[in-house]
């Protein structure tokens, strides 16, 4: 897994409630496309028109928040399915970070698994982010629609420079800083796994009962 | 100190406290299925081991084609991944329930179906309404496909501890209310991220009520509250379900299992983070408008206008979903004339759906522009639902009887309908393009669905 550090970088708005994981990434593309391809099928319902050129109304398709590796997006974003795809969709498109007031909890732990950085702030917060990253596109605008996000302290920093906290949880922060391996680490652990079954079987023996007795 | 429900089971499954609230849980249960993250074909490439196979137990129910008489190859390009995937199983000694089989269906039908999913495990399956399980009495979960990984190779997961709701169902429902209508007024009440962050129990005079089938209806939907884990204490409806299913245990082995059982309640005085409660003599039969589960209504109302709600960030959105949907603001829902109905799905599959449906289908014609399915959600379902007549009463009213996967709820297999065209669904997402680009879907009950496919229009099944 690629380590996450720090990231300076386009951001772009995608504020919408409920996006969810049939949005983020639809089945079909998932079914039939290699995730290496997935980049750009991300967003599909919204990214494209019915005739598949470019929706211009779509955010990322604006010349603005071109390159963007930054999302910011509003309630209950990638809430859904489990589909991890959804994910590596938005990392073929060069999504390092989102941002938004909460996530699907699937896709939350989706994100580490592959070295994408959730970071959840409160609606007032994220809303305000967007309203600079849309202000910093204006013509005449003295700012670009970048942020700056820095894990080490864990601060999003604003096109006006102002600076925000964030929190993330302790094992968490310490995978990505480090891009560590998540099952290579468990594996390290197997003498408290055995340990743990043993009891367990002891305990509650019909657990494992199955397919032994069937 | 007094635990709930969800800190009995929880607790029982810490190997490692990691701090920060997580822990390295052993898992007691894994479900495989064809969707997905081919777990097995990554652990192969891995070159890694499955630790423990007899705790992992997988069917086909994504990929595979429903209609009558098929199998493996009936849909060409995925029949590889099947083979593939019964030959892992194989060789890791994995027990896969394959196609014609009983024990094959959906994996959120079959687990405790089987027996598999019992009251007191930590269960987990790649596939988000794995917390239909819940309603056995467990503590289950959809999990992403790197986490899949991690289950096959170590029998155990990462995860933090979720803070505990409660919904309190009381009341009596009026008897065209079903769980499916129970829970869509949760979510339409606490909305689709409502439940995010918390594992959510399920308790109350009414939950108690509920048949197994119903309590796994109410978990189903757990996750479009925006909770990973739904959970309903195990009583003696659910050991009277549960013995003599294949992989329950047996013998003196069984008596132990149900004396444990009945220590797994919320304590009177555990406390949790949050609590809502539900009057259920106050919920109609429920459709959803929209394309968030939480865009639900009572049958009887009309669509809502965006300009009712003062928040411009829920206008627009209303109003996104309106155009998506071809509904106009203030027209009542029963006007929506429809194209399709599907009954099916691991939220509304099981025997009491399929008779729920089937009784407002006897003696009646589905309406003649309506393509009515009807897709059991298991091997064993579909030939118990043959034995008692049932798939004649749904075909003689028009209906088309399939074989059993997921099908039309998510679309995957070629199962859709077309761009613009309208269904009425007993599935969970009503999502933009779920069954199918363009598709509009109205999320509701079995019965509801058989109404509304008699009717031609979506309907109120107290007036079919
Ligand atoms: S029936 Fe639908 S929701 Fe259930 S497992 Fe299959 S695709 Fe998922």
């Amino acid at each position: 897994m690629e380590a996450f550090t720090e990231l300076d970088a386009v951001a772009s708005p995608v504020m919408r409630q409920n996006i969810d994981t049939d949005i983020v990434i639809p089945i079909h593309r998932l079914r039939d496309v290699a995730q290496a391809e997935l980049g750009a099928y991300a967003f599909e319902p919204l990214r494209y028109l019915p005739d598949g050129s470019d929706n211009p109304e779509f955010p990322l398709n604006k010349p603005a928040y071109k390159g963007a590796q930054i999302l910011v997006a509003d309630n209950n974003f990638a809430c859904g399915s489990s589909r991890e795809g959804a994910v590596w969709a938005l990392m073929g498109m060069g999504i390092r970070c989102v941002i938004a007031p909460s996530f699907g909890p699937i896709f939350h732990n989706n994100c580490f698994q592959n070295g994408v950085l959730p970071i959840q702030l409160p609606r007032e917060d994220v809303l305000a982010i967007a309203a600079e990253l849309e202000g910093a596109t204006r013509p005449g605008a003295n700012s670009e629609p970048r942020l700056a996000i820095n894990l080490h302290d864990r601060t999003v920093t604003t096109p006006s420079g102002r600076k925000i906290e964030f929190k993330v949880d302790g094992i968490r922060r310490e995978s990505l800083l480090k891009g560590l391996n998540e099952v290579e680490l468990t594996l390290t652990k197997e003498n408290e796994i055995a340990a743990h079954q043993a009891k367990a079987r002891a305990a509650t023996p019909w657990l494992y009962q199955t397919s032994l007795s069937s | 100190m007094p635990k709930t429900l969800f800190d009995k089971i929880w607790d029982r499954h810490v190997i490692a406290d990691l701090g920060d609230d997580y822990a390295l849980l052993h898992i007691s249960r894994h479900l495989m299925h064809d969707g997905g993250g081919r777990g097995l074909a990554m652990i192969k490439a891995a070159g890694q081991k499955v630790r423990n196979p007899d705790l992992t137990f997988a069917t086909f129910d994504h990929v595979i084609s429903t209609e009558p008489g098929r199998d493996h190859n009936t849909l060409k390009p995925y029949a590889q991944r099947l083979y593939d995937m019964r030959d892992e199983a194989k060789r890791w000694g994995i027990k896969l329930f394959d196609l014609g089989q009983p024990g094959q269906g959906i994996i959120h039908v079959v687990g405790p179906e089987q027996g598999i999913s019992l009251p007191g495990t930590l269960l987990v399956c790649g596939d988000s309404h794995t917390c239909t399980h819940g309603g056995m009495g467990a503590i289950a979960f959809g999990i992403g496909a790197t986490e899949v990984i991690h289950v096959l190779a170590t029998q155990s997961l990462v995860q933090r501890k979720p803070k505990r709701l409660r919904a309190t169902f009381e009341g009596t429902r009026h008897s065209s209310v079903t769980p499916k209508d129970m829970i869509l007024h949760l979510i339409g009440q606490i909305g689709t991220a409502g439940g995010t962050g918390y594992a959510v129990e399920y308790a109350g005079s009414a939950i108690r009520a509920l048949e197994v089938e119903g309590r796994l209806t109410i978990c189903n939907l757990s996750i479009e509250l925006g909770a990973k884990v739904g959970m309903i204490a195990p009583d003696e409806k659910t050991f009277a379900y549960l013995k003599g299913r294949p992989f329950a245990p047996t013998g003196a082995m069984w008596d132990q299992a149900v004396a444990d059982w009945r220590s797994l309640a919320s304590d009177a005085d555990a406390v949790f983070d949050r609590e809502v409660a539900v009057d259920v003599g106050k919920i109609a039969p429920q459709i959803t408008w929209g394309t968030s589960p939480e865009q639900v209504i009572p049958v009887t109302a009309n669509v809502p206008d965006p300009k009712s709600v003062a928040d411009p960030d829920k206008q627009k959105a209303m109003q996104m979903a309106l155009d998506y949907m071809g509904l106009k603001a203030g027209q009542p829902i029963q006007d929506a004339k429809i194209d399709w109905v599907f009954i099916g799905s691991c939220t509304n599959s099981r025997m009491s759906d399929l008779r729920a449906a089937a009784e407002v289908a006897k003696g009646r014609k589905v309406a003649g522009h309506v393509r009515a399915w009807v897709v059991p959600g298991s091997e064993n379902i579909k030939r118990e639902a043959e034995a008692e007549g049932i798939d004649r009463v749904f075909k003689e009213a028009g209906f088309e009887w399939r074989e059993p996967g997921c099908s039309m709820c998510l679309a995957v297999n070629g199962d859709t309908i077309a761009p613009g065209q309208r269904s009425v669904s007993t599935s969970n997402r009503n999502f933009v393009g779920r069954q199918g680009p363009g598709g509009r879907t109205h999320l509701a009950s079995p019965a509801m669905a058989a109404a509304a496919a008699i009717a031609g229009h979506i309907a109120d099944v107290r007036q079919i």
